[in-house]
């Protein structure tokens, strides 16, 4: 008896501190995240004059899914920009699946013009030292991606060098740049087909 | 059960260091030392983590029942886990994406269950706070060490990316001791991390041996 009383009362204290902590955290925590979020966003859209501030307006889930926008492939959240009331860039989070070790979830810029604004990995478990180079920290190649568009580079050059296409590979990896160039592709190919329809979807907040 | 504060910490670094000698919690020794950053990252937390429990479990000593001890113990150790992955989201928010499902995982790591139920529930808090932090360097110097070889093996860098254990924006390239093109990529591979430890603990085994053959002599 003596036992369980003393064990529910170290419990509850322990419940009680965390709870406390969680209370006190939760606002930082959120403050955290959207900075980095924000500092992402500001490294794929450089160019960051625009009527809302970053991270931009997101596209309601339900707006997108009532105008069947969204089938699982679909590059999501996405996020718009105008300028002057005038649509002028997106912001699509793509996850790709078929990494060498699991997904690989990737910003993708992109502006009105149907241009790549800038591409940055926000996760992945590829290899140290083999995979990573799709981190900007660890080499430039994530920029060979800046300007690019379909017009420029046709669908066959959107494959690593030694599979024929436009892009670097890097030593003893392909699959890894190979799965973000596909993705990168894939989110080009949705945004030109649904770019007018998202951005013809009212504004979640007035700018 | 007295200790001399010398000889915990002595034990806690090498004498029966957690790693190299009981080898206890090898999984994240072996998961996150692909760089110095985040070995050094998650042996902190593991340091802090059973600084926490030891003392708390120790404070408790005289109202743990033995039944429930077990129950108990792993309930402080999750909470302080769990304070302390908090305080990581909020001020270390990279750090945290980058140690993604091995901080939560402290919870499990059986060193420290290990030390509550053989060392902190038997003694008052000083003792309890100078094992857990003897014990918890030991694994995190282990872990550090384990993470520089292969880092600097696999990618010729020591140190890069320790912008997210400072929490400053700007990113540290670290020290690059030879071009990244040079590394043997196996280091930075799961097979990497067994046969490095291996060789650490071969490297250390004389030193124990020696020790143990001395000891048992009369």
């Amino acid at each position: 008896m003596k036992a369980s009383l003393a064990f529910s009362a170290v419990i509850t204290v322990i419940v009680v501190v965390v709870m406390l902590v969680d209370a006190g955290s939760r606002e930082r925590i959120e403050q955290s995240r959207a900075a980095l979020t924000a500092l992402r966003m500001a490294q794929v859209l450089p160019d960051g004059s625009f009527d809302s501030p970053l991270p931009g307006d997101r596209l309601p889930e339900e707006s997108g899914q009532a105008l069947e926008l969204f089938d699982e492939d679909a590059p999501l959240p996405i996020h718009r920009y105008w300028r002057d009331g005038e649509p002028a860039a997106a912001i699509m989070q793509v996850t790709v699946p078929d990494g060498y070790n699991g997904d690989i979830v990737l910003l993708v810029g992109v502006t009105a013009d149907r241009k790549v604004s800038g591409v940055r990995v926000i996760s992945h478990r590829e290899t140290p030292g083999l995979g990573d180079d799709i981190e900007l920290r660890r080499s430039d190649w994530i920029k060979s991606f800046d300007a690019l568009s379909l017009e420029t580079l046709p669908q066959s050059g959107w494959a690593v060098a030694k599979r024929g296409g436009h892009f670097d590979a890097f030593t003893g990896a392909t699959i890894t740049p190979q799965a973000v160039i596909r993705g990168v592709y894939n989110s080009l190919v949705w945004f030109e087909q649904h770019a007018t329809t998202v951005f013809e979807q009212p504004r979640t907040h007035a700018s | 059960m007295k200790v001399s504060t010398q000889e915990l910490i002595v034990d806690g670094l090498w004498r029966r260091n957690p790693a190299l000698v009981q080898l206890l919690g090898l999984c994240p020794l072996l998961a996150v030392s692909s760089t110095a950053i985040d070995a050094l990252a998650l042996g902190l937390a593991t340091l802090v983590t059973l600084l926490v429990s030891n003392l708390v479990v120790s404070l408790l000593r005289q109202w743990i029942a033995p039944a429930v001890r077990l129950p108990m113990q792993i309930a402080v150790i999750a909470g302080t886990v769990t304070v302390i992955e908090l305080v990581t989201a909020a001020y270390l928010p990279a750090l945290h994406d980058s140690l993604g499902i091995f901080l939560p995982l402290i919870v499990t790591n059986c060193l420290i269950l290990a030390r509550s139920e053989a060392f902190a529930r038997h003694q008052s808090p000083a003792p309890a706070v100078i094992d857990g932090l003897a014990t918890g360097s030991g694994f995190a110097l282990t872990l550090l060490a384990l993470g520089m070889l292969r880092e600097v093996i696999g990618q010729g860098s020591l140190f890069a990316g320790a912008e997210r254990l400072t929490g400053s924006h700007s990113a540290v390239a670290g020290i690059q001791v030879f071009s990244a093109e040079h590394g043997l990529i196996l280091a930075a591979l799961p097979p990497g991390a067994f046969i490095l430890l291996g060789l650490l603990l071969a490297v250390c085994s004389p030193a124990y041996t020696s020790r143990r053959s001395s000891a048992a002599r009369p």
